[in-house]
């Protein structure tokens, strides 16, 4: 599929389209000698509007998943649909476009460009797309102003708390309207109230109808998610819907 | 991303490591710097050349003693046999191009007036000197052929003897004495002015050269009437080659230097006598000129290093960018307008420093110096080529990380 086709597709997806299709995925990492099958068969389907939580232990294969989901790497077999595109085998500016406009990945260790303001920041999935915004300041501080850092724009990494500094990256993952949240342990190098606020502005966007997927290993976190997806060993072992976990009003 | 964009995404990263970013300059700085100061010393020289030649016209040529061959071992210039008056009538009787000859002889000597004194070079001439030289008398007049036969003490000064004898008072008329000799100068020769880097043309006194035979070369001479070197002036129409080779016939003739041997003496023109006089600037200009490619190549060598010491540094910025959908080709085009802009910096720095050591050459060594805009030009180029060149493998090492492997680096 060529960059021009992902252009094209229709902006109003379907909603009996999954978001994430993944068909018998797996990975494995060559390791000179040796070969390490990671993820050893993996299926399941995100529709829209899911707020989904992958839980399991640690080496499981949590992050190689969500990073093959956000078109950072590909699967070794496997047929793996990004919104409706079969990415496994797309050449690497499509896979770049892809990133850039269906995708918003928040990291556990924030990944903000040091010395750089909050704003600026956040514009920087706007350098990249390819029709250039006509106000690029203003869809920064509009989602500045979203996850409650209106009064920050001018601050730089190291002048806001770990909390702020996840919301500066959760606003940088929202600029370009993405089809999809990645999360990959978002709250893992926060306190528990500073993580239990990142999950309510999780649970607001997912009341606003954005697709989340997010990687996590504390239970409580999880259970903000509408659906738990359990790994083992590189194998799906259980795929639950649940009640999210109510915001204290 | 567009080039507004890589440029203040340059800048900001050179602005974050100032220092390191100034010393990884300075191959180029200098470099850029050697350019300038080459090309300005090379424009200088050119320029006086064609100065120099367009004042002595094109249609003089110089006679001088060559060096002599005694067995294997080839002797000095001005070894061989002396020139002497005999050459010279030979020249003007036998070369029919030839419209107005004179000779010269000179030594140094100290003038004195009253209580002034002057330690110049005396030049013993003909009555055709200013024919050949182009050179007229301002005040007063030249000596005839009568007084240079009889050997009269008489002398006609340029105007740097002038001024500083005389100050502002009257010339024409006055006694001197010129190596203890009196003498009357009767005329004092228009202004030639300061030649660029040579010697003051009007710091000069002529005297008729039977007198300076007689009174300065008497213990140098070695051949009866001689002359130190012959100026002959060919007419316009003529062609000089060919009025050459007639007076290397000529003189061989008269000199009786068999067929096949050297010549014993040299025939220059004004082209060749200023180019030998600019041949110290041309060395330098070499040796800057190699000072400018040596510095540009290692300057390159240290924004390359710089340059992936760089990217190692920002790995995980470059995962980030990626991950956020940055292409490799705009991974590529960061990097690389990094190291043209840094080079450039240099670059500009370097040309500023350029300019300035021009100007302190030109004052120390009082060599003619010309900067014209096109080296401007070149030396901006040329560093902004450094950058590109020798950018191109860190550029292209980061842009060909791996998203994962990139995010992931410690
Ligand atoms: N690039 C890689 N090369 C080799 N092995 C890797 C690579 N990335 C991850 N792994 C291995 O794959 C396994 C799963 O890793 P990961 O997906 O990060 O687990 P989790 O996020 O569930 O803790 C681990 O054993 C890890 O060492
Ligand atoms: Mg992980």
């Amino acid at each position: 599929m060529t960059e021009a086709e992902i252009l094209s597709r229709p902006v109003a997806t379907k909603t009996d389209q999954a978001v994430v299709s993944c068909h018998d995925v797996r990975k494995t990492y060559a390791m000179g000698e040796q070969s390490l099958e990671v993820l050893k068969g993996v299926s399941f389907d995100i529709w829209p509007g899911e707020f989904v939580a992958i839980m399991g232990p640690s080496g499981s294969g949590k992050s190689t998943l969500l990073n093959l989901i956000g078109a950072l790497d590909g699967p070794t077999s496997g047929a793996l649909q990004i919104d409706g595109t079969d990415i496994s085998n797309l050449e690497s500016d499509a896979l770049a476009h892809l990133r850039n406009r269906v995708i918003g990945f928040v990291f556990q260790q924030f990944n903000l460009l040091r010395r750089t303001s909050a704003l600026e920041n956040v514009k920087l999935p706007l350098l990249y797309t390819t029709h250039h915004p006509r106000h690029p300041d203003e869809m920064a501080e509009q989602r500045l102003n979203e996850v409650g850092l209106g009064d920050r724009l001018d601050h730089t990494p190291s002048q806001l708390s770990g909390g702020q500094q996840q919301r500066v990256a959760i606003a940088r993952a929202l600029v370009n309207n993405p089809r999809l949240i990645l999360a990959d342990e978002p709250t893992g190098a926060l306190d528990t109230k500073t993580s239990n606020d990142i999950m309510e502005l999780f649970t607001k966007l997912h009341a606003q109808g954005m697709t989340i997927i997010m990687v996590t290993h504390e239970p409580d976190i999880a259970e903000y998610a509408s659906r738990l997806l359990r790994f083992r060993d590189g194998l799906l072992v259980e795929d639950i819907e649940q009640q999210p976990r109510k915001i204290a009003p | 991303m567009n080039m507004a964009v890589y440029l203040s995404s340059a800048l900001a990263a050179i602005r974050l490591n100032a220092m390191r970013s100034m010393l990884t300059a300075l191959g180029v700085i200098i470099g850029v710097a050697s350019v300038i100061v080459m090309s300005a010393i090379g424009s200088g020289a050119r320029q006086e050349v064609e100065k120099s030649i367009s004042r002595l016209g094109t249609n003089m040529l110089t006679v001088s003693p060559g060096s002599r061959r005694s067995g294997g071992a080839q002797g000095g210039a001005g070894t061989a046999s002396p020139l002497s008056q005999e050459d010279m009538d030979a020249l003007w009787q036998r070369v029919p191009s030839v419209t107005a000859i004179t000779a010269n002889l000179s030594a140094n000597a100290t003038l004195v007036y009253g209580n002034q004194n002057w330690a110049t070079s005396v030049t013993g001439t003909n009555e055709s000197f200013p024919v050949v030289r182009d050179w007229n008398v301002a005040q007063g007049r030249y000596f005839d052929a009568a007084e240079v036969a009889r050997g009269a003490k008489i002398a006609v000064v340029g105007s740097t003897v002038a001024r500083q004898l005389f100050g502002g008072g009257s010339v024409v008329g006055e006694r001197v004495r010129i190596g203890g000799a009196p003498f009357e100068i009767i005329g004092v020769m228009e202004t030639r002015g300061q030649a660029g880097g040579f010697r003051d043309q009007d710091d000069v006194v002529m005297i008729p050269i039977s007198t300076a035979r007689a009174r300065f070369a008497g213990q140098d001479v070695s051949v009866p009437n001689q002359v130190g070197s012959i100026l002959v002036k060919i007419d316009n129409g003529e062609d000089l080659a060919l009025a050459q080779d007639e007076i290397a016939n000529v003189l061989r003739h008269r000199r009786r230097i068999r067929p096949g041997a050297q010549d014993d003496f040299r025939i220059r023109n004004v082209a060749e006598i200023v180019q030998a006089r600019t041949a110290a600037q041309r060395t330098l200009t070499w040796l800057l000129a190699a000072t400018a490619a040596v510095s540009l190549i290692v300057g390159g060598i240290g924004i390359m290093n710089i340059m992936l010491v760089s990217v190692t540094e920002r790995t995980r910025e470059i995962g980030l960018r990626m991950a956020v959908g940055a292409r490799r080709r705009d991974i590529l085009a960061q990097f690389l307008t990094e190291s043209i802009v840094l080079c450039i910096a240099g670059g500009i720095i370097g040309l500023g420093l350029g300019v300035a050591a021009t100007y302190g050459i030109s004052k120390l060594a009082g060599w003619p110096v010309l900067i014209d805009t096109t080296i401007i030009l070149i030396g901006i180029g040329a560093s902004a080529l450094v950058g590109m060149v020798f950018g191109y493998i860190p550029a292209r090492q980061a842009a060909l990380l791996n998203p994962i492997d990139a995010l992931r680096f410690e």
